[in-house]
């Protein structure tokens, strides 16, 4: 149930990013879709009733493995999360582009782009 | 989990706005709210961590993407694309769907992680159980990433670089070319 609502939030994601003809529609829609599969990561590491992985002191390592969720999809969300907002700078920075370029975001007036 | 899937439920709503709108600056704010939305649900998922770089990270998208959007003469953008390439788009979506489902059979039952089900071999395991001893990080999620997988944060650190690199790259342009004066090619600046 919770693996379908993520997955629907993807699917929004990717129908943006194919129907769309705005630029900055087509950035939103891959921000979003970027969000979704961060959660569905973290979702595949939840434990039910599982607390953060972080140790508070006098807890004992054992008893702290068996309730802890799990760390590794969390780091590396992390990561994922600040590699998104960098490309998304980058993506932004060409719509700009773009805009001066050709003023307009509507890629279907882009002449130069057509494939 | 009831709270997780209204959350979930918010955020959907919010992308459909975001995805359908017809003002960017609307499109903008609502995939904002998706973001924060998503803060929370973190928060639920035991990830405080993740909640907190979530927040930092969505505030500074919000500017990015309003700095694309606002000023600009041209804000709403009407209509889709040819109808064919709707038909394929739309065909391209359900099918990544039933792809998803497909594969989500293969998934581990929600609340119920990979590491739980083979504990001697995960790695995440060894490092719940030992993460203390062997870095002195009473958070797992840091010795994780400044640890144990310290390369991967290098490299992430690499392509966030080049990222910025190539955004500055690419602002910079206009701004050399007005100074040289040769502007024929250039409309006003922003």
């Amino acid at each position: 149930m919770i693996y379908a609502l993520c997955l629907m939030l993807i699917a929004v994601g990717l129908y943006g990013v194919v129907v769309k003809k705005n630029v900055v529609k087509i950035v939103i829609s891959l921000a979003i879709m970027e969000y979704g599969i961060n959660l569905l990561l973290i979702l595949v590491g939840y434990r039910a009733g599982g607390h953060a992985p972080i140790m508070e002191p006098g807890a004992s390592p054992a008893e702290f493995a068996a309730g802890a969720v799990d760390p590794l999809p969390q780091a590396l969300v992390l990561t994922s999360i600040v590699i998104g907002l960098g490309v998304l700078a980058m993506m932004v920075a060409i719509c700009i582009r773009l805009y001066e370029r050709y003023g307009t975001f509507d890629i279907t007036e882009m002449r130069r782009l057509r494939g | 989990m009831t709270i997780l899937a209204a959350l979930l439920f918010l955020m959907l709503v919010g992308a459909i706005i975001a995805v359908e709108t017809t003002n960017l600056l609307s499109a903008v704010i609502s995939v904002g709210a998706v973001g924060f939305l998503l803060s929370i649900a973190f928060l639920f998922l035991g990830a405080p961590d993740i909640a907190i770089t979530q927040l930092v990270v969505e505030i500074l998208c919000l500017v990015i993407l309003i700095r694309a959007t606002i000023s600009r003469d041209l804000t709403a953008v009407s209509g889709e694309r040819e109808f064919f390439g709707m038909v394929v788009g739309v065909a391209l979506v359900v099918l990544v769907a039933l792809a998803g489902i497909a594969a989500f059979e293969q998934f581990p039952p929600f609340g119920e992680p990979v590491m739980a089900r083979f504990p001697d071999d995960a790695p995440s395991a060894t490092y719940l159980a030992e993460g203390l001893d062997r870095t002195g990080a009473a958070n797992i999620v840091t010795a994780v990433i400044l640890d144990f997988r310290a390369y991967d944060t290098l490299g992430e650190a690499t392509v966030l670089f080049c990222a910025i690199l190539g955004a500055l790259a690419l602002m910079r342009r206009r701004a050399r070319r007005q100074r040289d004066g040769d502007e024929t090619e250039e409309g006003d600046a922003a």
